[in-house]
């Protein structure tokens, strides 16, 4: 058996992205997550649809990936009824998970110190996007807003280009691995005291963190310019060569290669001219445009042979659809199939074996409500 | 905090790269005690010949890496340092390690080695060279990003494939071993039972996408970055950060008509809310040509007003002159050898209000070696 967590109870009163996918690795390692939703609407997830695309049925695609292997249990929060079948739940409960701004668990009366008194055992977690402090405290944790606010989106940017944002949903994910980490940690302590903890992470921390070499680099050294990309040490100046180069037909990614060594390639012979030099950041952009132009004169193939030949770590650069045709892919056994409401849902897998085994559940994401009266039999609410 | 939860768990670190070195810091962060095992010269080319590059570049990056943790150095080929080495391993409750496969096994690090020393073990495995033979995917995050479909997130339609600008796989690989090696100890300590653990940049940078995948297993469309100002490819208009007449402003979701509540655009106002994922190239062109007619300030003011989900774009030197970020206290100076210092950041996990800032320098090779001989091997 690799459940990890097999008999824990989570309650997970959070939406959208980041608590979400605290939750899921939860449920991946054999917890038993269970949703609590509002009445009415759910998680706003449910209704966040993207690129115009819906399920079987009309619903989020984004929604099932995270969660899946969950239960949904439905209710009024305002309700007073209903909120004394949550709060005998909690009594039952080893963890509570929540990204609702600072002071909405407080007003409904299931914040940390008043949970603590259901159930001191319990390990209390919570997301905020800036603290529970200050100006920012009480504004929205949103992921494209905390990239902005975290300085990321300067450090993701080429030289003195405008900011550029992660196409991906990084301040969310970070946060809810981080929540992760906390909740695991006082989980165990808690089997050698059996004391209960109060975890809580926000958005901006988590991004800080994911930050923290270059950060700390630029915090030590206050001369330098972060603007300048001197500070990001990846792909910056000192890193040419790596990076990814449009060749004949496609593109290819090359990494840990020297100039010296690539000028040694057939084709590459002009790059000769500027490795010598110790004057090399001046040169930056002719070595650039010498590189292009070299990696565009021949096909992607061409290349690999080329570099392979050479010893220098190379790939083609894969969309999704030249990726799944892949062998190493489908060695990776990275989908999953999950069944929700019926309905065959294709999607991704936790991606740890443990074990020698990957994890996997045919557990799909709940219907709003699916469980409520299996849970209200189970529990005597 | 009298104790911290990971308080009384021995790590054995045996990390070269940026991914393990994480890892091992965050649970010295939480109260682990994180031994780094370092081999002496000698072992340690027999050890790198088939490592292309070690990723520690200089004094402060060995610094921000492994601060908080313990050396221990031997050499594998003294018999002598092979038994101490296996009485630590005795000892320990964790392992993580960034060999590839012969290099483990020649050191008779393998789980099924450790096994029989240490039977409750977590054993874990941040693969380098692929178990499932994808070699170069595996081996480096440029490369597990460029194979990993990522690289057509970030950036605009127009450029090309677009690398992350941080050790993204390797960064989220180490916080997921944290999360698995905590889980494992769970289970050890309920069930006496160790574990394998097995991960890889790849399979971690899918996972990320798990969103993107997800949908594109059932739209079979490939996700299409935004022409203009990207912020992410499945989201539809107003989605991203443009520019002010003084700055950049981030904005994130919200109907179009509340967005011309502060934008008062005619042109926007054409544009039906149906139409914000299809059109959202013309959309948030418009948008764009706007935003950059007034200052930052002034657009926040509008949007503050509304409650609508916009925040001004700020670089470091920014964020260290706000006060949301004084609050957070998240330097601390890191006292080391002959009166020098520097200024790290610190895990950003609060436990019981406790912020957890542990200011013990990095080791010097094999600082601890004598210690942990007369503590572990009797």
């Amino acid at each position: 058996m690799n459940q990890l967590l097999h008999g824990t109870l989570v309650l997970d009163f959070s939406q959208f992205l980041s608590g979400p996918s605290c939750g899921l690795r939860l449920a991946d390692m054999g917890a038993r997550v269970i949703k609590v939703e509002r009445s009415g609407t759910g998680d706003i997830c449910r209704q966040l649809y993207v690129s115009d695309t819906t399920l079987e049925g009309g619903e989020s695609t984004i929604f099932h990936a995270v969660n899946r292997n969950k239960e949904s249990y439905c209710i009024n929060l305002k309700d007073e009824n209903a909120l004394h079948k949550i709060k005998k739940l909690m009594a039952k409960a080893d963890v509570v998970i929540h990204n609702f701004r600072p002071g909405v668990m407080q007003k409904i009366g299931l914040d940390y110190p008043s949970v603590f008194r259901i159930n001191p055992q319990i390990i209390y977690g919570e997301i905020s996007g800036y603290g529970t402090e200050g100006e920012w405290s009480h504004l929205p944790g949103q992921d494209l807003l905390l990239q902005a606010v975290s300085g990321i989106t300067y450090n993701n940017a080429e030289g003195t280009q405008s900011p550029v944002p992660l196409g991906v949903a990084v301040a969310d994910i970070m946060a809810g691995t981080h929540l992760a980490q906390g909740i695991l940690a006082c989980l165990l302590q808690r089997l050698r005291d059996n004391k209960g903890a109060y975890v809580q992470i926000s958005m901006l921390e988590s991004l800080l963190d994911f930050q923290f070499e270059v950060l700390t680099r630029y915090l030590n050294k206050e001369d330098c310019n972060q603007m300048a990309g001197n500070v990001s040490d990846r792909l910056s100046e000192a890193r040419l060569p790596d990076g990814i180069y449009k060749t004949a037909d496609g593109f290819i990614a090359i990494a840990n290669a020297s100039l010296a060594s690539i000028a040694q390639l057939e084709g590459c012979s002009s790059l000769k001219q500027c490795i010598d030099t110790k004057d090399l950041p001046r040169k930056t952009g002719q070595i650039k445009n010498l590189l292009a132009e070299a990696f565009s004169a021949k096909s992607t193939a061409a290349w690999l042979s080329i570099l392979k030949e050479a010893h220098v770590c190379c790939t083609n650069v894969l969309n999704y659809e030249e990726l799944l045709k892949s062998e190493g892919y489908k060695l990776l056994q990275m989908e999953q199939e999950v069944i929700s409401g019926g309905i065959k849902v294709r999607t991704t897998r936790c991606p740890v074996w443990v074990d020698g085994q990957i994890l996997a559940s045919a557990k799909g994401a709940p219907a709003l409500g699916e469980h409520n009266n299996a849970i209200d039999r189970e529990f005597c609410l | 905090m009298k104790y911290l939860p990971l308080h009384g768990i021995v790590v054995l670190e045996f990390n070269q790269y940026y991914s393990g070195l994480c890892a091992g810091l965050r649970l010295a962060d939480l109260g682990a005690r994180v031994i780094k095992v370092e081999f002496e010269s000698g072992s340690q080319q027999h050890c790198s010949s088939a490592i292309p590059q070690l990723e520690i570049k200089d004094d402060l990056t060995w610094q921000t890496l492994n601060r908080s943790k313990e050396s221990f150095v031997v050499n594998p080929e003294v018999a002598g340092d092979r038994v101490c080495l296996q009485q630590l391993i005795r000892e320990a409750q964790v392992i993580i390690h960034d060999f590839h496969i012969q290099q483990l096994q020649q050191l008779g690090l393998g789980y099924q080695e450790v096994k029989i020393l240490n039977p409750t073990i977590v054993h874990t495995s941040i693969s380098r060279l692929g178990d499932s033979g994808w070699k170069e995917a595996c081996s480096n995050d440029v490369l597990a990003q460029a194979t990993s479909g990522i690289a057509y997130t970030t950036g605009d339609a127009t450029d090309p494939p677009t690398i992350i600008r941080f050790k993204i796989s390797e960064y989220l690989t180490g916080n997921q071993a944290v999360q698995f090696i905590i889980a494992a100890l769970i289970r050890a300590h309920k069930l006496g039972r160790g574990a394998c653990l097995q991960l890889s940049l790849l399979e971690t940078l899918l996972d990320l996408q798990f969103e993107f995948l997800t949908t594109y297993f059932h739209s079979d469309a490939l996700p299409l970055r935004a022409a203009y100002k990207n912020a992410h490819p499945l989201l539809s208009a107003p989605y991203g950060i443009y520019q002010t007449s003084d700055g950049y402003i981030a904005i994130a979701m919200m109907p179009l008509h509340k967005l011309n509540q502060v934008l008062q655009s005619d042109e926007l106002g054409n544009f039906s809310q149906a139409e914000a994922f299809s059109r959202r190239d013309e959309i948030k062109c418009i948008i764009g040509a706007r935003l950059l007619t007034q200052p930052t300030h002034f657009w926040m003011k509008g949007f503050r007003a509304l409650d609508l989900w916009v925040m001004p774009v700020l670089s470091w030197k920014d964020l260290r002159n706000c006060n949301g970020y004084k609050l957070l206290d998240m330097e601390f100076r890191v006292l080391m050898e002959g009166k020098k210092s520097f200024i790290a950041t610190r895990c950003p996990i609060t436990i019981n209000g406790f912020r957890l800032k542990n200011d013990k320098p990095a080791p010097l090779k094999g600082e601890h070696t004598i210690v942990l001989k007369s503590t572990f091997l009797h």
